[in-house]
């Protein structure tokens, strides 16, 4: 995205606070009057005092009220204009982060599963406090400094035309310098956003990891890897805050040379008579109260660069391409029909799942079982339109799954993982997080069916206990089951458990078998495991290999095949008789 | 602080006074103008006025020198800082216990490396380019005052304490306000993360919508906190301005008495006013200052939190081991921080080299916990564990870590090669080690046809979990420990792998004592001592022979796998 179409997305998204950007105008307006205003009291008080007993103290006094009355209402006015422009720009990033935000739930997750966790949350974060500062100072520098420029024109105007004309043509010159060493900095500041994503994506992973690290003694080789990204930051932080920071002093001499320049030729010319000191110092000094604000103004467009390269990466992220389109067809309550047709699909150039086809009836129990790394997962991810197919079609009750609304598909899955993600909140919290209006009795019914109420019941608050950010109050079995029995609360028509019991032991995974027979009962469900418990009972069970099937059937007819079920099947004693424990 | 910029002394000490410098260079200029017009147009010397004009041209030359060399002196000052805060800041979180982690947690201290670094090093940066000009100027001013008329001047007295009590007020009362917006940027850190990590679980769910209402409650927040000190701080540039003019007024009015009575001239005056007035134009600036100062001093609080911590690292010496014994527990206890119940409870036992130890027991009965004590992850809260024949806070802690090799239960894997990410246990493993530890785990068929080479994306997600974890179990042996602790590292495993990765451990023995954490029998039956927990303490330890006879729990736990008639 080029500097200009980010500047016009940061406006567009000002579009909606329009009417406080004029009323920030006109309070800006309002209180560059009145500053202006103020000197020319000050010289009607001056002017009234002459000398000893030639004092017009009456005048002085009017004058002084003037003042007095001009500073309350100036120090109001800038008061509120700068809670206007404030809401203006907390609001425009606030509305740009939210933005960020939803956007994240529309991205195909592909989109996430490739993009570094920390580089996407420095976008959403520190990429949109940036923009943050930059408009503030935006908003706050430039309407007044523009202000003063057109108020201090009309004054000079007034004074002599044909002078203030030159000074008015030669002064934009230093703008010039300004945008010239502008379009420069960008450049640094976009390099310096895209290292600072780098960092942030290697911090986020070195505090997600901490515990690895320290076991493996890494803290110094982790402490190198940061080092040499941190001096990278450092080199390109040094050259866009300098290169940014020239802009102001580049400018002030630019003025001065103007400054100079003027001083002479007028002085020259008032040697031959064309111009009377007076006119020459008077005119000097306006020059001097013109200029200034250029140099604020090129100041405010050196550090907004580094806002807009903040901004740009925030829209890169906004442009992303979403997942495909939804479907419109609604699905209240799946009869749980599931068909394969032919499907094809890879993550990369190398195929993965190679025309697999498969028909489950409903309420049919199917087991996938194979090598790790055969495509079972990926199954899991084409079927919840994590990922969408390459080739061929899947169906449920007879419909392609991509002409459903994409949350109805999902919400007609229950979904128990071998990654025991919960949120941060209470456990409470937690269990309801599919059914926000489930009651305490609900909750705690399901909790006693899943074996985890006692769990909960000794922890420090019961129900109400956090669950921290990194969660180790819990053991990774219990975590499971609090998966468990948030998917049981909502009991969708169809089920998919991709290791679900993984780290939960026998003797509990005994106990909720029961709830587990109960919730199955009559509902499709796809189960990913390696207890042959599990997967023994199954209608169905497909032994998978490169993607493909390699063997269909019932527990007993595949093990009479003696096929590769088989093989997998007896491997799970094989290390286990003692004989063979060398 | 002072440790930060001490090491840029000479930049932080000379960025201002080349900021002086040409502060002074510019208050020069209306005093070569005044030449021009007293004695170049009036006295009629051309040559004269060129002379000034070209000094003038000089003085901006000199000015701007003085300028770029503060700005640089600045810029340098300022990163090199933050650089070396952040750098200190990581290396800080990596000595951190991991009680303090998990008090700090996650996106806390991620933000505090990214962001509140970032905010303070623009703070150090304005300071020395503009901060320290404002009392100079302001103070200077006052000076000059005293110069022109003394008595006059008195109003600077009283109005320059005014005015620093109004911009120390103002940063007093939003600095906390600041620092709660900090923590409530925090949250929002907190909940991009955890929306990025659990995005399948979220979509299953169908819980975007309440996801996008949770962030939009602490982007919400977090506006209403800025704005909140925002308009705070906003008071200073109108109160100021409020101040000064006062001031200007009082000026006027002694003036004008003054001037009556014939103390003063009317040119005093105007030089007084002049004087006010610069000190109001300066504080402008200051004012426009002054949110980034009060943020980035409660952002350098939060940095300096973290580096305050006390280092709860063992401070034990020894680095060799004694003796055979590999791991011994007298009567330990271990209760976490915060935590109601304790999590393990007088557990005693003693493991040889080369033995392999069993722990079994349901879900959270404490195995990890266990586990986590031998490398001194957590300290004991009760007892003594011995490791290597010393008690684990008498070894140093990374001697102690090296002789260790964890898998821990979430595969943790890190970006780069998978060489890298092998070479974690050992540097200068060469790909011989490699491809042995990686046979061992039973990676090499999946490695093998990407090669060591082969880049994982953050966290290894472009791998299955069952190869994820064969992969942190090949990085545990790439050391060759002393002692393998393998924490129930195999639930992404199908039999058939967990049953050859056993058997090739099996092979292991005689260098090395293993810990296997697992739920399946299978597991541990063979083991040389079995350990069974039950809700922290010890239900019973042995072989599986003797605990079939003695253990009934661990009776149960075994025909709970394996149904009595399919028992051998």
């Amino acid at each position: 995205m080029t500097k200009r179409q980010t500047v016009s997305r940061v406006l567009r998204n000002i579009h909606g606070y329009k009417g406080k950007v004029v009323l920030s105008l006109a309070l800006s307006a309002f209180t560059v009057a009145l500053t202006l205003y103020v000197p020319i009291l000050i010289g009607r008080a001056v002017d009234a005092i002459l000398g000893a007993g030639r004092v017009d103290l009456e005048a002085v006094l009017k004058a002084l009220a003037g003042i007095a009355a001009a500073t309350l209402l100036g120090a109001a006015g800038q008061w509120l204009q700068s809670a206007v422009n404030l809401d203006i720009s907390s609001g425009v990033v606030r509305d740009l982060r939210q933005q960020a935000f939803d956007k994240l739930q529309r991205l195909p997750l592909s989109y996430i599963d490739g993009h570094p966790q920390g580089e996407v949350v420095a976008r959403v974060v520190s990429d949109a406090e940036q923009l943050a500062d930059g408009l503030l100072m935006g908003f706050t520098q430039l309407f007044s400094g523009v202000l003063t420029i057109l108020g201090t024109l009309i004054v000079m105007l007034r004074v002599d035309l044909g002078i203030s004309l030159v000074v008015m043509l030669i002064t934009p010159v230093s703008l010039v310098v300004a945008g010239f060493i502008a379009r420069r900095t960008y450049d640094m500041f976009a390099e310096q956003s895209a290292v600072r994503a780098r960092q942030a994506a290697l911090v986020d992973e070195a505090v997600t990891g901490q515990k690895v690290i320290r076991a493996f003694g890494r803290e110094r080789i982790m402490g190198e890897r940061f080092r040499a990204i941190n001096q990278c930051l450092e080199r390109c932080t040094v050259k866009a805050t300098f290169f940014s920071s020239i802009t102001n002093p580049a400018t002030r001499f630019v003025n001065g040379l103007v400054y100079a320049g003027v001083g002479i030729a007028g002085a020259l010319s008032a040697l031959g008579g064309g111009i009377t000191v007076g006119m020459l110092s008077c005119f000097l000094s306006y020059a001097n109260q013109y200029t200034k604000p250029f140099n604020e103004i090129s100041g405010v467009l050196a550090e907004l660069q580094s806002a807009l390269a903040g901004a740009a990466r925030l829209f890169e992220l906004l442009d992303a391409p979403e997942q495909e389109p939804d479907g419109v067809l609604e699905l209240r309550k799946a009869r749980g029909r599931v068909e394969f047709d032919r499907v094809h699909f890879s993550y990369t150039a190398k195929p993965l799942i190679r025309d697999f086809s498969l028909g489950v009836e409903e309420g049919q129990r199917v087991a996938i079982v194979g090598p790790t790394g055969c495509g079972k997962t990926t199954l899991i991810n084409l079927l919840m339109r994590f990922y969408e197919v390459k080739e061929g079609a899947i169906r449920v009750d007879e419909r392609d799954i991509r002409a459903y609304r994409r949350r109805d598909l999902r919400r007609n899955f229950g979904m128990v993982l071998q990654d025991t993600w919960l949120a941060e909140g209470t456990v409470r919290d937690n269990l309801a997080f599919a059914r926000p209006d489930a009651t305490r009795e609900e909750i705690e019914a399901v909790c006693r069916a899943c074996h985890c109420h006692s769990f909960i019941m000794r922890l420090p608050k019961g129900y109400d206990s956090p669950i921290g950010e990194n969660g180790d109050m819990l053991s990774q079995g219990q975590r499971q089951l609090l998966c468990i029995a948030r998917v049981m609360l909502v009991l969708p028509p169809m089920l998919i458990l991709d290791e679900a019991t993984s780290s939960i032991d026998t003797r509990t995974e005994l106990l909720v078998q029961d709830a587990f027979a109960r919730m199955m009962k009559g509902r499709t469900s796809f189960i990913v495991a390696h207890r042959l418990s599990t997967i023994r009972s199954a209608d169905l069970i497909i032994a998978m290999r490169d993607g493909r099937i390699e063997e269909a059937g019932t527990h007993d007819a595949l093990l009479q095949k003696g096929g590769f079920y088989a093989h997998l099947y007896n491997s799970q004693f094989a290390g286990s008789g003692r004989e063979k424990n060398g | 602080m002072k440790k930060y910029l001490g090491a840029y002394k000479k930049e932080s000490i000379l960025g201002p006074l080349f900021k002086l410098t040409e502060c002074l260079f510019e208050l020069m200029i209306p005093l070569v103008v005044a030449a021009i017009i007293d004695r170049g147009i009036v006295g009629g010397d051309r040559g004269l006025i060129l002379r000034l004009g070209l000094l003038m041209v000089g003085l901006g030359l000199v000015g701007l020198a003085c300028s770029l060399t503060a700005q640089y002196y600045a810029a340098k000052a300022a990163v090199g800082a933050a650089t070396a805060m952040r750098q200190d800041l990581f290396d800080k979180v990596q000595s951190l216990s991991y009680t303090q982690l998990d008090r700090l947690g996650a996106s806390g201290l991620i933000t505090r490396m990214t962001s509140d670094v970032q905010q303070v090093q623009s703070g150090i940066n304005l300071t020395l380019r503009l901060f320290l000009r404002s009392p100079f100027v302001v103070f200077g001013a006052m000076v000059m005052a005293f110069r022109v008329d003394p008595k006059s001047a008195l109003v600077f007295v009283a109005a320059i304490p005014l005015l620093a009590l109004v911009v120390f007020a103002v940063m007093l009362f939003t600095m906390p306000m600041h620092k709660r917006a900090r923590e409530m940027l925090d949250k929002v850190t907190g909940k991009t993360r955890e929306n990025l990590s659990g995005a399948r679980v979220v979509r299953a769910f169908a819980r975007e919508e309440g996801e996008i209402k949770a962030f939009g409650e602490r982007n919400q927040a977090l506006t209403g906190l800025l704005m909140k000190a925002g308009r705070l701080t906003a008071l200073t540039g109108p109160l100021t301005s409020v101040i000064v003019n006062a001031a200007l007024m009082a000026l006027l009015y002694i003036g004008a008495l003054r001037v009556g009575a014939g103390y003063i001239t009317q040119g005093a005056v105007i030089a007084l006013v002049n004087y006010m007035s610069q000190i109001l134009i300066e504080l402008i600036k200051l004012a426009n200052l002054i949110v980034t100062m009060t943020r980035s001093l409660a952002c350098w609080g939060r940095v300096r939190q973290v580096l305050d911590l006390p280092v709860e690292r063992g401070s034990g010496k020894e680095r060799e081991p004694l003796g055979e014994e590999a791991v011994s527990f007298e009567d330990v206890g271990l209760t976490y921080p915060g935590a109601g119940a304790a999590a393990l409870t007088d557990i005693s036992f003693r493991a040889y080299r080369g033995m392999t130890v069993g722990v079994i027991g349901g879900t959270g009965s404490g195995k990890s916990s266990l586990v986590n004590l031998i490398p001194g992850f957590y300290p004991a809260t009760r007892g003594q564990v011995r490791v290597l024949g010393r008690a684990v806070r008498e070894w140093d802690p990374e001697a102690l870590r090296e002789r260790i090799g964890l898998v821990p239960q979430r595969a943790q894997l890190f970006q780069g090669s998978i060489r890298d990410n092998l070479c974690f246990g050992n540097e200068n493993a060469s790909d011989g080690d490699l491809l042995w530890a990686l046979e061992a785990a039973q990676a090499l068929d999946f490695v093998g046809k990407a090669g060591l080479d082969h880049l994982l994306e953050p966290g290894g997600r472009n791998l299955s979990g069952g190869q994820r974890q064969r992969l942190t179990i090949a990085r545990a042996l790439v050391r060759r420990p002393d002692i393998l602790i393998l924490d129930d590292s195999a639930s992404a495993l199908d039999y058939a792998t967990e049953a050859a990765l056993r058997k090739s451990l099996g092979q292991l023995r005689a260098h090395c004592t293993t810990f296997i954490v697992s739920q399946r029998s299978a597991s541990v039956m063979h083991a040389d001592l079995i350990l069974v927990l039950d809700d922290g303490r010890l239900a019973g330890s042995g072989t599986h022979e003797g605990l079939m006879g003695s253990c009934p729990l661990y009776r149960e736990i075994y025909y709970s796998q394996y149904p009595e008639e399919a028992a051998p």
